[in-house]
């Protein structure tokens, strides 16, 4: 957040917001639009659609949020929620093939399709 | 005695007590919803696509709830700001427009939820499947439901498409099923004896609603819990504009803190879950 609060330094944040709601309207209807093209690669979408919604977070969190110009303190405590956040994401993705002892790892793809009591779809 | 730093920030680290607070809490909401963001991205990659049903959500629906969502994001920041200059009639005026929002969108999700529970899938006997409705729009049937009404069979009016397609064939399938209008989906009678599985799209249809209504209804929860608290300073809770009204903007800062981070969540689920 700002220090400096007169009425002329709100009135510009005031600007700098609809700005970046129009922006967010914008990338919003961007998003959708993207979709419906049809890229060669899933991957492609998946990481289109990601950085676009990543740019949308970043514009909330930077000015919405006041990140910007936010006291050290605030940083720390985020910073140190990133690196616990891909600490647990990587032991999430890590333990993906760990299975109980005694017990197989199969893919998905290999489980032929069952009902509840047994017999195949 | 009074409590310090209410209003006044602390002068080592620039900070009032609730906005640490506050900032504390959304940190461990980046855990929560980190985690079911985790828990979905490895579920679909290792799922089957035939057991993942993506494309059954309503586009157009999200991306007005989106919208929604995002206006009530700048009607929270514009509150305070008009709290800021002093100007508190406007505050109220930006903020029930951002409680409006919210009610606004928590009506379209349970449209989109009652939506979802009157919609079917039928696994058949000789390996066919359909999505598509029962006569009657009924809601939470089973396979088990048809054995305790005695039914011999139900009329089911068949979807266009079947999301195991590809989705160029989906499209194609749907956009033919519109040219032909009410003429398309005709009721079929289905008997129960060809019937090996019926459900509604309800939590335990499939992993991937397991994980859409979790994801989706835990937000909810947090857009309800958000919209209340920020009733609440609004309504009875503006007595403190008249005897501390540093603290009282300080307070809708920090709920507005709350409100921006749940659009940031909805930023990334509403691609990842209707678009992707």
């Amino acid at each position: 957040m700002s220090d400096d609060h007169s009425h002329e330094a709100i009135k510009k944040h005031v600007r700098t917001y609809i700005v970046i709601f129009v922006a967010l309207l914008v990338g919003t209807l961007v998003t959708v639009g993207l979709n419906s093209l049809d890229f060669a690669r899933f991957w492609v979408t998946v990481t289109i659609a990601l950085f676009v919604a990543t740019i949308k977070a970043a514009l909330v969190a930077g000015f919405f949020m006041h990140l910007i110009s936010e006291k050290k303190a605030v940083y720390a405590v985020l910073v140190t929620t990133v690196c616990f956040f891909a600490a647990m994401m990587y032991l999430t993705v890590w333990g993906r093939f760990q299975v109980p002892r005694g017990s197989e790892f199969i893919p998905a793809k290999e489980i032929p399709l069952k009902t509840a009591s047994g017999g195949a779809f | 005695m009074d409590i310090p730093y209410t209003a006044k920030a602390r002068p080592d680290t620039g900070l009032f007590n609730a906005k640490v607070g506050i900032w504390l809490f959304l940190a461990s909401e980046v855990m929560l919803f980190g985690a079911l963001f985790s828990a979905y991205i490895l579920l679909r990659v290792g799922a089957d696509p035939a057991t993942w049903p993506q494309g059954l959500l309503n586009i157009p629906i999200g991306t007005f709830n989106t919208l929604v969502l995002i206006t009530s994001s700048v009607t929270v920041v514009l509150s305070w700001a008009s709290l800021k200059m002093g100007n508190f009639g406007r505050y109220r005026f930006y903020q029930s427009i951002t409680i409006l929002c919210a009610l606004g969108f928590l009506g379209i999700k349970s449209f989109e939820y009652r939506d979802k529970w009157s919609h079917y899938e039928v696994w058949k006997t000789d390996g066919t499947r359909m999505t598509g409705h029962i006569e009657g729009k009924p809601y939470f049937w089973r396979t088990e439901t048809l054995a305790r009404k005695k039914l011999d069979s139900i009329t089911f009016l068949p979807d266009a498409s079947h999301y195991t397609m590809p989705r160029a064939e989906q499209h194609k399938a749907q956009h033919h099923a519109e040219q032909q209008g009410a003429g398309a989906h005709k009721p079929i009678e289905i008997k129960t004896s060809e019937i090996k599985r019926l459900s509604a799209f309800v939590p335990g249809h499939s992993t991937y609603f397991a994980i859409y209504f979790t994801l989706t209804a835990l937000h909810g929860l947090h857009v309800l819990g958000g919209a209340l608290v920020i009733a609440y300073i609004w309504g009875p809770g503006a007595k403190m504009w008249k005897t501390d009204p540093e603290r009282y903007t300080n307070r809708v800062e920090v709920s507005g803190l709350f409100w921006h981070f749940v659009d940031l969540v909805w930023i990334f689920l509403f691609p990842v879950l209707y678009l992707l």
